[in-house]
């Protein structure tokens, strides 16, 4: 506990910190370029330019046209949006089937849940023990009433990436229109809509350096979907409102920035993440690497350990400065650990004992060392005060871990 | 987790952590699908508690519950043992967030469950004393 007030950052998954040079970009249109982009004179002209400029600049990063994108306030409101928009004016052509994941951000199973109320049949499809869909399943579950496909890109948990562009093809060879939730994917990994198929897309600026509040919904140019906010003509007025002039542009702006500099990203995180992932595993018994040991987000540690649960885990890593999160219940306020977890075939106990740790470029070597030198006094500590580890070492109960 | 400095003290530094090798009263509550375990060890002599012990596999709130609960009954008698609430688990730790108020239940049912091992050792039918426990810890769910 020497380094009290020092910070070490390890969950870029939940948010990143803004880019300085985000936030330089977007001052102005605070105080300065503050004009309303729909009115006509040269102030709000300024505006409006600076979002068609961030709009280019998304457009660029994922090889769509500009009238592609629409911007929204984020990652979630673009799920929602675009599988409600999509799925409801497919089912005035009798299509009310829906095909997705066990391993869904809860922005997308829960607009599941709300459009399987409404009368939509949803196929969730499992995934296998590493967190992977195979496109023979999706191909298999496609309907001739089927809507809509949605899958994530790259998990938020466990990291693992979805074949993304076979998926697209297989939806595309059927007729059938695709969506990803590419909110951690983007800026980690290369995308390129019109090569992968993918008809709609999801982003989110907070993950990549950008401001929360802001994010944008790719949709291909040709698909009908619902208006999201019915009023002026922003977004060619399908969600109207002023638009948040600095939030985009900062949008813009930390999606190129990040895209730019992408590879030298995933170079430097996969480094911290294999050096976590081979001494922990080496260190400490019993734990197990969550999600895919290759297909992986480069930034992406999801580690189980036996015997203790995750909270006494975060909150023993917070006294040393270090940020992390579980997918235990304790962290998300209900019984039941995280589905991502439960998916992937973890017993209920072993999901209770789960780290996330998500690097980011200004993580250094001496951050992943001290995340390891902390668990390997963290957990000892807490499983010498479990009765399941007791259990376990003197032989009683045979580890959860060992039999999967 | 918005815990009390109480909590925060008795998660980082819980006392009466252990076992008691020759205990003569010892409970366990909860289960590791719903996340919390508790074990508990007491060493009873002339009707006094003289030791405490526990474990806990849980959250922060579950080990900071158990380990106050065990500071509230040490030198305590039985009967004074008994009359630990869970709400008394809850002023002594200056509050507890309310998705955590089960744990407190599940600390004032480890003690109750130990005290229940310790009158069946002595060959006497521990529920008029004890009462029925709770066996699942979902039924603590919300809270007193």
């Amino acid at each position: 506990m020497t380094e009290q007030n020092k910070t070490i950052y390890l969950d870029n998954a939940a948010t990143t910190p803004t880019d300085p040079a985000v936030l330089q970009k977007m001052l102005p249109y605070f105080c300065q370029q503050y004009g309303n982009a729909s009115s006509i004179y040269a102030l709000g002209q300024r505006s409006r330019q600076a979002i068609e400029e961030a709009r280019q600049q998304v457009a660029q990063v994922l090889g769509c046209e500009a009238r592609e994108i629409f911007f929204t306030a984020g990652g979630s409101e673009s799920d929602n949006w675009i599988i409600k928009g999509i799925a409801h004016q497919q089912a005035l052509r009798q299509k009310k089937h829906l095909i997705t994941t066990a391993i869904e951000h809860h922005a997308v199973l829960h607009t599941m849940a709300a459009l399987e109320k409404e009368g939509f049949e949803v196929t969730i499809l499992p995934v296998d023990k590493n967190g992977l869909v195979r496109p023979e399943q999706v191909a298999q579950a496609i309907r001739p009433d089927t809507a809509l496909v949605t899958i994530i890109y790259a998990n938020n948990e466990i990291g693992t990436i979805q074949p993304i562009e076979q998926i697209g093809k297989v939806c595309r060879e059927a007729g059938v229109l695709f969506h990803t939730d590419a909110v951690q994917a983007v800026t980690n990994l290369p995308i390129d809509v019109k090569a992968q198929q993918i008809d709609a897309l999801s982003l989110s600026a907070h993950k990549f350096g950008g401001p929360k509040g802001v994010g944008a919904a790719y949709i291909r140019k040709g698909i009908r979907f619902e208006n999201l906010i019915d009023g002026g003509q922003q977004e060619s007025g399908r969600r109207a409102g002023t638009e948040n002039v600095p939030g985009i542009v900062g949008l813009g702006e930390a999606i190129a920035l990040a895209s730019a500099s992408m590879e030298a990203k995933i170079t430097h995180e996969s480094q911290l993440r294999d050096y976590v992932i081979t001494r922990i595993l080496k260190n400490i018994p019993l734990c197990k690497l969550n999600g895919d040991a290759k297909k992986r987000l480069a930034g992406n540690v999801n580690l189980s350990f036996e015997g203790i649960e995750g909270e006494g885990m975060l909150l023993l890593l917070d006294a040393k400065g270090i940020c992390a999160s579980s997918g235990s219940a304790c962290t998300s306020g209900s019984l039941d650990p995280s589905h991502v977890l439960l998916a992937i075939g973890l017993p209920h106990e072993v999901a209770h004992g789960s780290l996330r740790l998500s690097f980011g470029p200004q993580n250094t070597m001496a951050d992943a060392e001290a995340v390891c030198d902390a668990l390997e006094e963290i957990i000892p500590r807490l499983r010498m005060m479990s009765p399941v580890w007791e259990d376990l070492e003197k032989g009683r109960t045979k580890s959860v871990l060992a039999s999967l | 987790m918005n815990y009390s400095a109480k909590v925060m003290d008795h998660f980082s530094n819980p006392r009466n952590v252990g076992e008691i090798p020759d205990a003569n009263g010892v409970g366990q509550v909860g289960n590791p699908t719903c996340g919390d375990i508790m074990k508990m060890y007491l060493k009873i002599e002339n009707n006094v508690i003289e030791d405490v012990k526990f474990k806990t596999f849980g959250c922060g709130a579950a080990i900071a519950t158990s380990s106050i609960a065990t500071e509230m009954i040490k030198g305590k008698t039985v009967d004074e043992a008994l009359k630990l609430t869970n709400k008394a688990v809850v002023e002594a730790l200056d509050g507890l967030p309310p998705v955590k108020i089960h744990c407190s239940v599940l600390a004032e049912q480890a003690v109750k469950s130990a005290l229940a091992d310790y009158y069946t050792r002595q060959g006497i039918d521990p529920e008029p004393f004890v009462g029925k426990l709770e066996e699942d810890c979902h039924h603590c769910e919300g809270g007193f």
